[in-house]
């Protein structure tokens, strides 16, 4: 192919994938949160097995008599108010975390994918329709607007808590497609696509959306971060999830009322919120340096 | 683009998301399925001519368009709705401003001289420890949500130390705002150091530094007249528009500390299950944050003839 038809060229962001793995591979600061994220991602697969390692596997398992005792041999995190295990709760909350932070993710990229691909390809009365929808989901501060909408809703679980936090996070990722979109677009290889007669979904798809899709990758890896952040603290403010569920954010709002006696209630479900999140933002970082040498070292 | 120009897209812009955002939050809140005045009744249904005047007595049986611009006309005379023990959420909150202005304040004149100076640390020392231990450290606490951070610097700083009261605000502004203000400003300060530090290097690796270089200025006015005030701008434009977050911030922070603000007020409200009076609340502040990031837009515009376009 010539050069005008390499996309490569104009664009930066795609390297050849060997060696983007090979560029990640060689850092630590993408091997390590790599590997927490895997290590979490296997343990929210399989929470029973995880949560079995000391003996006391089930997190509803509870033993009044022991009300908040100390962390002992078999009970490495202790135990909370009701007397249940706190690392099994730890463990369960995990598969919770990393549910809505990838379900949110999930619902908002193709969203913003959809939507942004659409507003940056058809100019005009389209476009600014939906970006007139994106300023408005954006007028709302997102903890605020996610009270709002929560407190509307009778069912507050995963799935519906994702889809409200989802309302608010696709607006930021579809600007940032439609922006990318709108320059891929008027690169010479989309025109000579076009010349060549191929039809516009697929020009979108493959042509368009496949090379412009790198900085939304990028944002959707910290949004994960975000929305677990956004998730506890909604939980912990009483707007988010409702138990039965088990969550570190409802965990943690339990712990405030003791705390002040039994730290262990509150140190060992923030400690594993604060690694998970701060892996994944450490990843996103990694990540748009590998894929974006320009920006590194200003 | 001129100025008349730009103010007169941005407001229409800004009339798009109010409509937007209200109907919005009109639709999710009153246009619920279910009848309100059937449920007033409990276990026995209420005769037909008491339900109908009812119906009448709230608008309930207009259409849907005339009960939203009715709802529409209640925001504009700051009518937020009533709390269930029946005083109206506007008189509620109108006592509790000033500890929230104070609070938010507090909080941004934190992030903004933290912030900078680290970032300028950051940038004068770029390369060696110092400037990554400060990167490390400030997307380090950025990573953990506000509500740890508080009761984390409540338990180490309140009741080990003694150090800062742990709640209310009865100690008055420094002492009882210090620690709250600190934890709201913690989260910003990964975005306020990194912002100030690419601009800063930047600007340190210009011509007309090295010129101010070449002429012998010393050191000290190099870096505070030349430097600092020519990469001010995005770090000014990033805290102009970190009110939104303030605003969450800060309910999360006065639930924790316990200081009587508008946060407060909602936070209790979300715990007692209180619907009408979060909704009323949310809608106030959602309100104000709209109205202020277009002010902050316009000021900028003033400011700054590059921004005025799209």
């Amino acid at each position: 192919m010539t050069a005008l038809l390499d996309p490569a060229e104009a664009l930066d962001l795609r390297l050849p994938p060997r060696t983007l793995v090979r560029t990640l591979r060689r850092k630590p600061g993408f091997m390590i949160p790599a590997t927490v994220l895997l290590v979490l991602f296997i343990v929210s697969l399989f929470p029973g097995w995880a949560a079995g390692f000391f003996g006391h596997a089930d997190p509803r398992a509870c033993d009044l008599l022991n009300s908040a005792a100390a962390p002992s041999p078999g009970h490495p995190f202790g135990r909370d108010v009701q007397g249940c295990d706190v690392y099994a709760n730890v463990i369960y909350g995990t598969r919770t975390s990393i549910a809505i932070g990838f379900l949110t993710t999930t619902l908002a990229a193709l969203t913003a994918a959809i939507a942004g691909t659409i507003a940056g390809s058809v100019p005009g009365l389209v476009d600014s329709f939906f970006s007139r929808i994106m300023d408005i989901c954006l007028g709302f501060p997102f903890l605020l607007g996610a009270i709002v909408m929560l407190s509307t809703i009778r069912q507050r679980n995963v799935v519906s808590v994702s889809v409200i936090l989802a309302i608010f996070a696709w607006p930021m990722m579809a600007r940032l497609v439609r922006s990318s979109v709108r320059s891929v677009r008027a690169l010479d290889y989309v025109a000579a696509g076009r010349l060549m007669g191929i039809s516009a979904w697929r020009l979108s798809t493959r042509y368009v959306l496949a090379n412009s899709i790198a900085p939304l990758v990028v944002v959707a890896t910290t949004t994960v971060g975000a929305i677990i952040v956004a998730e506890s603290s909604l939980t912990y403010l009483g707007a988010g999830l409702q138990p039965p569920t088990i969550s570190w954010g409802l965990q943690l709002a339990r712990a405030q009322s003791s705390f002040q006696l039994h730290p262990h209630l509150l140190i060992f479900p923030a400690t594993f919120l604060a690694i998970t999140v701060l892996s994944i933002i450490t990843l996103g970082d990694s990540l748009r340096a590998a894929l974006d040498p320009r920006q590194e070292h200003a | 683009m001129t100025m008349t120009k730009a103010v007169a897209r941005r407001l229409l812009e800004l009339l798009i998301v109010f409509f937007g955002v209200t109907f919005l939050i009109y639709a999710a809140v009153y246009a619920l399925p279910g009848d309100p005045v059937a449920s007033l009744a409990g276990n026995h249904p209420l005769p037909q001519n008491v339900m109908e005047s009812l119906r009448s007595k709230y608008h309930l049986d207009e259409p849907l368009w005339q009960q939203y611009l009715n709802y529409l006309n209640d925001l504009l005379h700051l009518d937020f709705g009533t709390t269930f023990a029946g005083e109206s959420v506007s008189s509620e909150m109108a006592s509790r401003w000033p500890v929230t202005v104070a609070l938010a304040t507090t909080a941004w004149l934190f992030e903004l001289l933290i912030g900078i100076g680290l970032g300028a640390i950051a940038a004068v020392k770029r390369g060696t420890w110092i400037d990554k231990g400060i990167l490390t450290g400030t997307v380090l606490l950025s990573a953990i949500p506000v509500f740890v951070v508080g009761v984390t610097c409540q338990l180490v700083l309140g009741i080990k130390w003694h150090l800062f009261p742990i709640a209310g605000a009865t100690e008055g502004w420094p002492r009882a705002y210090f620690l709250p203000a600190f934890v709201i400003a913690v989260f910003g300060l990964a975005a306020v150091s990194r912002l100030t530090r690419e601009s800063m290097i930047n600007s340190l690796n210009s011509d007309y530094i090295r010129a101010a270089k070449a002429r012998g200025l010393p050191p000290g006015s190099l870096l505070g007249k030349h430097v600092m005030r020519n990469s001010m701008i995005p770090t000014v434009t990033f805290l102009a528009t970190d009110l939104g977050y303030l605003l969450g911030g800060a309910v999360v922070v006065e639930g924790i500390f316990n200081l009587p603000g508008i946060g407060n007020l909602l936070f209790t409200s979300i715990r007692t299950q209180q619907g009408p009076t979060v909704v009323g609340i949310a809608t106030a502040l959602i309100l104000i944050f709209l109205v202020t990031s277009v002010m902050v837009d316009l000021i900028q515009a003033a400011l700054d003839p590059r921004t005025r376009g799209a």
